[in-house]
Formats: C-alpha cells, sequence, structure tokens
C-alpha cells in the first residue's frame, strides 16, 4: 500500500489540517469570527474558510481592527472581499475609540499597542468566543511557542507559562463565560508556504503585495510609504523606489521593500532566496525589545 | 485595486511544481543544551537556509551581551521572557524548515523541565523522533527515557544521534559501544525502525553530508536520512475511520437538500460505491461521494479533510464514526488506556471524574481503577500506587458517559488518542492512549 497515490503534498496537508481546525471551531464553539486585516495571511485563512464549508457559506463573520491608518488599496480589497462572498463585517475602530475616550494616543503615535484594548472591546460587545488569528509560528519566537487553540482568560491575557498542552489534533476550547479561545489554522505554515497556496489558489490580493513605484523615506533602515500618517523628517530625503510589501499591518509602522517581484512566481523566487524575516524586514513595532510580540501577545494582541 | 494572480501561475512556476512534489515530515526532538540539541538544529536550520540574517544577528547579540562563549542558538527557540531571564526552556517550541524533498516541522521539547509534558506532546503528532546523546557520556538515564515515551506513543520512525563525535576523535569503538547499548535497549521496546548516526552537529560532521573524519561510519548523513525516511506506509490505510467532526447542511435558496458529513481521514480509503456502516447506531449506507471544495475526488485517504456524502438519509452527527461493516472500532463505554498525567496542581484519582474528548466526540468519565504507576526509567510496575501525579504515567480503567468508538492506540494513533480535561478548571490534564476497549 505505498503507491504514490495515497501521499499528498505539504501544501495539501496544511491545507487540511488548517480545514480540520476551522470545523473543529464551528463546531465546538459559539460564536467564532475571523480576524480579517486584508493581509495575505487573513486572506488565506478566509480561503481555507470557505473550502471548509462549501457549498455552504462561511459561517461566521470577520472582523477588522481598523487603527485608522490604513493603505486605500487594503480597504478597498477588504470591501471588495467581503461583497464578493456575502459575510458580515465587524469594524473595531481605533478612530472610534480614541473618540470615545476608550484608548488615548501613544506618544510616538504608532496604534499597535493601542488597538489591544479596542480589539477586547469588540470581542466583548459581540460575545466572540473564538477568534480566528492569521498568526504563524515561524513569524515570531513569541508565537513559536503558542497553542493552536490558545486559551484568553476574561481580560484576553495570553499566560505563555501555563498553556494548556495540545496533543494529536485533540484540541481543547472549553471556557468560561467571558474568556474566548484564540485560534491558528495557519500555525504550521511558513510564509513561503503561504505563497506557494497564493499561487496555486490563484488567490488575488490587494496591490501592494507586488513591486510598483512608490516615495519613501528610510527609517531605521526600513523604507517606508510617505502618506498621511508617515511624514519625511528633518534630513530625511524623500526617494522614489520600486518597492513592495511583504506584510500589511498598521501604515505608520509596516515598512516596504525593495523589489522587482511583480508576479506571485517572482514573489515566491524572492521569498525562497531572502536572508531576513518578514516582520524583521518590514515591522517597527517589533524592533522595541526582545520580548515586543510576547508583551503585546500577554496584552491581549493577536 | 487587485490584483489576479496569473492563471497559469501554478503550471509555469518551477517553485509551485517542486512544491507540489514535496511532503510533510514532523519530527520530535529531545535531548538537552549539554547534548547539543539546540546546536543540531541551528545546524539544520542554517544548512538549509531557513535561518535568518536577523535571527542569527538577534541571538549573536544576545549572547555577547550575557558573555556567552559561543553564540548559543538555544536563544532561536527561547524567545519567552521567563526562558531568557532563567535561561530554560519552557515549551516545546515548532520550528520549520524544508529541502526540495520534504517540508519538516520540528517540535523542539526541552530536555530537563516538564520533560514527560512536552515529550508526549511533541511525540503525540511526530513522524520520527530525534534523540541526542553526548558520545562522551553515552546513553544517560534521559536517553532511555525519551526512548520510552517515544515506544509508548508509536512514533514510527526513531534516530539516535550521538553526538560530540569529534570530542572522542570520531572513534568507531565510542560510537559502535553506544549504539549497540541502545539498540539493545530498543529491542525491549517497541520501536519498529531505529537509526543511529554518528554526527558532531558544531562541526556539521555527517549532517548535510557524509563526513569524511568517519569513513568507517556507512550510513547516511542525518538530513539525507530526514529526506527519505519512508513515512508513506506508516499511515494506516486498511482500517476504514471517519470521525464525523460537523455536518454541513447549507442554509441556501441554490443549494437544496444537500447534507454532507465533514471530516478528515483517520485511515482507511474512502471512496465512492462503497459500503459503509455508522457507529454507533449500526446503520448501513453507501458512499454517494467524496467531495472537498474543489469538486469531488475519487478516494480519500489521511490525512485529506473531504465530505462525504451518503445515499441515504439516516441520523449522523458530530461525533459518529463512518466505518466498512466488516471491519469497525470497539463500541465500548469500558477503557483500558495508558495515561500520562499532565497537571501540576491535583494528582489523577481513583473515582476522579473528569472531560475527555476522543476523536471528535466528548464524553464524560471516571476513574475505575488503577492498575500500576509505571517507573519510566527501570521500566518497574509500581501495583500499590493510588494516583498519578503530574508526569507520572500509568495503566488506567476509565468508565465513559457515552460509548467511545475506539481501536487500539497500537493500531491507529487517531481513534486511540484521547485527552482528559479538568472539568471545574478546563484544563488539559492528561493524554491516553488505548490498551483495550470492550
Amino acid at each position: 500500500m505505498t503507491a504514490p497515490a495515497y501521499q499528498v503534498s505539504h501544501l495539501d496537508a496544511l491545507e487540511a489540517e488548517s480545514i480540520f481546525v476551522m470545523r473543529e471551531v464551528v463546531a465546538e464553539m459559539e460564536r467564532p469570527v475571523l480576524l480579517f486585516s486584508g493581509g495575505k495571511d487573513s486572506i488565506v485563512m478566509l480561503r481555507l474558510a470557505q473550502k471548509a464549508f462549501a457549498p455552504a457559506n462561511v459561517p461566521f463573520p470577520v472582523m477588522h481592527v481598523d487603527t485608522g491608518h490604513n493603505f486605500p488599496e487594503v480597504l478597498e480589497y477588504r470591501d471588495q472581499r467581503v461583497a464578493e462572498l456575502g459575510l458580515h463585517l465587524v469594524v473595531a475602530s481605533v478612530p472610534d475609540a480614541l473618540a470615545r475616550g476608550l484608548v488615548r494616543e501613544s506618544p510616538d503615535g504608532m496604534r499597535n499597542r493601542i488597538q489591544t484594548p479596542v480589539l477586547l472591546a469588540a470581542v466583548e460587545q459581540h460575545r466572540f468566543d473564538a477568534l480566528f488569528g492569521g498568526a504563524r509560528r515561524d513569524e515570531e519566537k513569541a508565537r513559536a511557542k503558542e497553542r493552536v487553540f490558545s486559551f484568553r482568560d476574561e481580560f484576553g491575557q495570553w499566560d505563555p507559562k501555563n498553556q494548556r498542552p495540545e496533543l494529536w489534533a485533540l484540541y481543547n476550547g472549553r471556557h468560561h463565560p467571558g474568556e474566548s479561545i484564540r485560534v491558528f489554522p495557519l500555525s504550521n505554515w511558513t510564509e513561503l508556504d503561504v505563497w506557494h497556496y497564493i499561487a496555486r489558489e490563484r488567490i488575488p490580493l490587494p496591490s501592494i503585495y507586488y513591486a510598483h513605484e512608490r516615495e519613501v523615506i528610510e527609517r531605521d533602515g526600513m523604507l517606508y510609504a510617505v502618506n498621511e500618517f508617515v511624514r519625511p523628517r528633518a534630513g530625511e530625503e524623500l526617494v522614489k523606489e520600486r518597492v513592495r510589501y511583504r506584510t500589511v499591518g498598521d501604515a505608520s509602522c509596516t515598512a516596504a521593500v525593495r523589489s522587482d517581484a511583480d508576479t506571485v512566481e517572482k514573489v515566491i523566487e524572492e521569498v525562497a532566496a531572502t536572508r531576513i524575516t518578514e516582520r524583521g524586514a518590514t515591522r517597527g513595532d517589533d524592533r522595541v525589545s526582545e520580548a515586543a510580540m510576547e508583551d503585546r501577545k500577554r496584552e491581549g494582541y493577536f | 485595486m487587485t490584483v489576479e494572480t496569473d492563471a497559469d501561475a501554478g503550471a509555469a512556476s518551477g517553485g509551485e511544481s517542486a512544491a507540489r512534489r514535496m511532503d510533510l515530515l514532523r519530527f520530535a526532538t529531545a535531548g538537552s543544551v549539554d547534548d547539543g540539541k539546540s546546536t543540531l538544529i541551528g545546524r539544520l536550520l542554517y544548512d538549509t537556509k531557513s535561518l535568518f540574517t536577523d535571527q542569527l544577528a538577534a541571538v549573536e547579540a544576545v549572547s555577547a551581551a550575557r558573555g556567552d562563549e559561543y553564540t548559543n542558538l538555544a536563544l532561536l527557540t527561547d524567545g519567552l521572557r521567563a526562558e531568557r531571564e532563567q535561561g530554560i526552556t519552557i515549551d516545546v517550541a515548532y520550528r520549520y524548515f524544508a529541502t526540495p524533498r520534504r517540508k519538516f516541522i520540528i517540535a523542539d521539547t526541552p530536555g530537563h523541565i516538564q520533560y514527560t509534558r512536552n515529550m508526549v506532546t511533541g511525540a503525540s503528532t511526530a513522524d520520527l523522533a530525534l534523540i541526542l546523546v553526548d558520545a562522551r557520556k553515552g546513553l544517560v538515564e534521559q536517553s532511555r527515557r525519551h526512548a520510552f515515551l517515544c515506544s509508548l506513543l508509536r512514533v514510527p520512525h526513531l534516530v539516535l544521534c550521538v553526538n560530540k563525535m569529534d570530542l572522542v576523535d570520531f572513534s568507531q569503538d565510542v560510537f559502535e559501544r553506544i549504539a549497540d547499548e541502545f539498540t539493545a535497549f530498543a529491542a525491549k521496546l517497541d520501536v519498529p525502525d531505529l537509526t543511529v548516526v554518528p554526527v558532531s552537529a558544531l562541526r556539521g560532521d555527517n549532517i548535510v553530508s557524509r563526513s569524511p573524519n568517519m569513513p568507517w561510519y556507512e550510513g547516511p548523513a542525518l538530513l539525507h536520512h530526514l529526506e527519505r525516511v519512508h513515512i508513506a506506509s506508516d499511515r494506516n490505510l486498511v482500517d476504514v475511520r471517519f470521525p464525523v467532526q460537523y455536518v454541513i447542511r447549507p442554509q441556501s435558496t441554490t443549494v437544496t437538500d444537500y447534507r454532507g458529513y465533514a471530516g478528515q481521514v483517520a485511515s482507511g480509503v474512502l471512496k465512492a460505491g462503497d459500503e459503509v456502516m455508522v457507529l454507533p447506531s449500526g446503520f448501513t449506507s453507501r458512499i454517494a461521494s467524496v467531495e472537498t471544495a474543489d469538486g469531488p475526488v475519487a478516494e480519500a485517504f489521511p490525512p485529506m479533510s473531504v465530505t462525504v456524502r451518503l445515499t441515504d438519509e439516516i441520523d449522523i452527527s458530530r461525533g459518529d464514526m463512518i466505518c466498512r461493516p466488516n471491519n469497525a472500532p470497539a463500541v465500548a463505554q469500558d477503557i483500558e488506556a495508558m495515561v500520562c498525567w499532565m497537571d501540576e496542581t491535583r494528582p489523577l484519582q481513583v473515582g476522579g471524574k473528569y472531560a475527555i474528548k476522543h476523536t471528535t466526540r466528548s464524553a464524560r468519565a471516571i476513574v475505575r481503577g488503577l492498575h500500576y504507576r509505571l517507573d519510566i526509567n527501570s521500566l518497574h510496575r509500581d501495583d500499590s500506587a493510588g494516583e498519578l501525579r503530574l508526569n507520572e504515567i500509568g495503566r488506567v480503567r476509565l468508565r465513559t458517559t457515552v460509548p467511545l468508538l475506539a481501536d487500539e492506540y497500537r493500531r491507529n494513533r487517531t481513534t486511540g488518542g484521547f485527552v482528559i480535561i479538568d472539568e471545574t478548571t478546563n484544563r488539559t490534564v492528561g493524554a491516553g492512549m488505548i490498551v483495550e476497549a470492550g
């Protein structure tokens, strides 16, 4: 019984595992929601959700935690996708929360940290008990130790020293009212797996993932697009570069990389050859300290 | 604006066709920092270009700041604040690398703290386990424990890496003594496939390519073995087991009267036309089609996630199992199992009531008896034990509220394994491997 016909590729195995995880959540949890940023990982996750429940519709809403610092191409993509799939979109808005006084702008103007209370307030308001996130274990070392089903207490906190053992494919989603589970169906995917899957499934992406001309400034060794949130400081020179985005996050702290990769095949080649992690290359927010991600996650970040 | 990917992307891209041929191997590593495990993992990641310069630079900076004499590759995986502060590894870390032949998922389990809980967790999904020993020290108690846990968890392939061969002058005698001793020990366990490789992780001997320093060694380099070890036949393609995970019934005007049973194939091969039996009801029917979102498939086998449709309308819900009329799991409320206890706050006690999760089925269970506690160093059975504490393993008899649809773990790792959950704290407190269901 060793015929090659009974083997699956690694992409098929990853897909099967992710679909299994999503079905477990829908079968066992009361009110799941999928965190959708318009980034490639959440886009792949949404595709997997479509596949997991076909021919039925995706049986949960999607939520965008909107920092107000958006790339217009990404917002447009979000709205188009939501309309196409007939999804219910919940927007947890940081600008609204600022106006209501729920959070205050941080001195550096970055909204990465203040989106956490906004996310948690939306979870409480809608009584979501399971949140699908697109985080992958290869992204960051704190994430390398996170469970597929990651328990959060009533304050949304993650306790890395007190995680539930996760054996076989037996996921424990039990929780008390007010507590919740973050679920990461892409835990075992790498950046390259995600791109191979985007190619195989022919999934459209926001245009900023592919090489384009853009006016940027170089800051702390990273290329930031100049827009209404990022202004050149004294001594910073505005230059036109051919760039693309490896990750899509808050427009004030997500940097672009120099690239000529304007097709999915070229991106795959580029990612396969790169020697710098995607967060290391593009995220100002992870550079704060060695444990920046762990600290944010403990507070309830994605 | 959105960009459609090139319609011929899949066919045109060499990367994609290579990706199509790759399969997936999950392996667990066991050992301590002293055995050079982190160095070995670092070496595998580095030599397969899966370690990035910013990760390496960060580790070098932290190592230098701490005054380490060498770049401490353990810091690659020890990302948590507490781990850095205490210089220990707390939890299983997952690492990824790929070669053109295979994608690898490493479950890196710490050697000291909570080693049983972590090792059992890492081994539960592993196709292969890699145990490290220091050539200067030979087998230690921990190596035997690791080998035992791998056999308990039925990891199909075991690799013993005799590391630091450079520090014993690449001595064939030293290597063979350790290999013989380990092979003799493994024979007492249930280890289906054992390979022993002499390596120096630090210098790279026998990691990616055969080392000129050990011409007497005729086996493959470690990576070569990992890439080629035959895992396809580890899957059980004989016993059809399809735990129903979710019933798909679209509430739609365009798709009407659709009823499909979604799940992941645990074992066996399912195809349209097959006669099947559904447990626990015992009703029989035929498979009308096996479907995915991309259309019907000719056959479904592990680990595919599919939707099965039957020719008859019968009442099936989550937790039921589709199997064959002449090859079915036990339908049992009395379960004999080896249990590994994982909770530090409360021990497993006879008379204790717990929730259990087995395939897609949930039940409550009472512990009817503890036959013995196993000393995993001596394999001695202590039948006077009254409870199982954290990291202890014992043979337990359970009675469940509803029948489990169960196989022996040694025959089926999916339908033979279960977890025990504390009903008040909701924590996962134990892992069970079914010995007998009846």
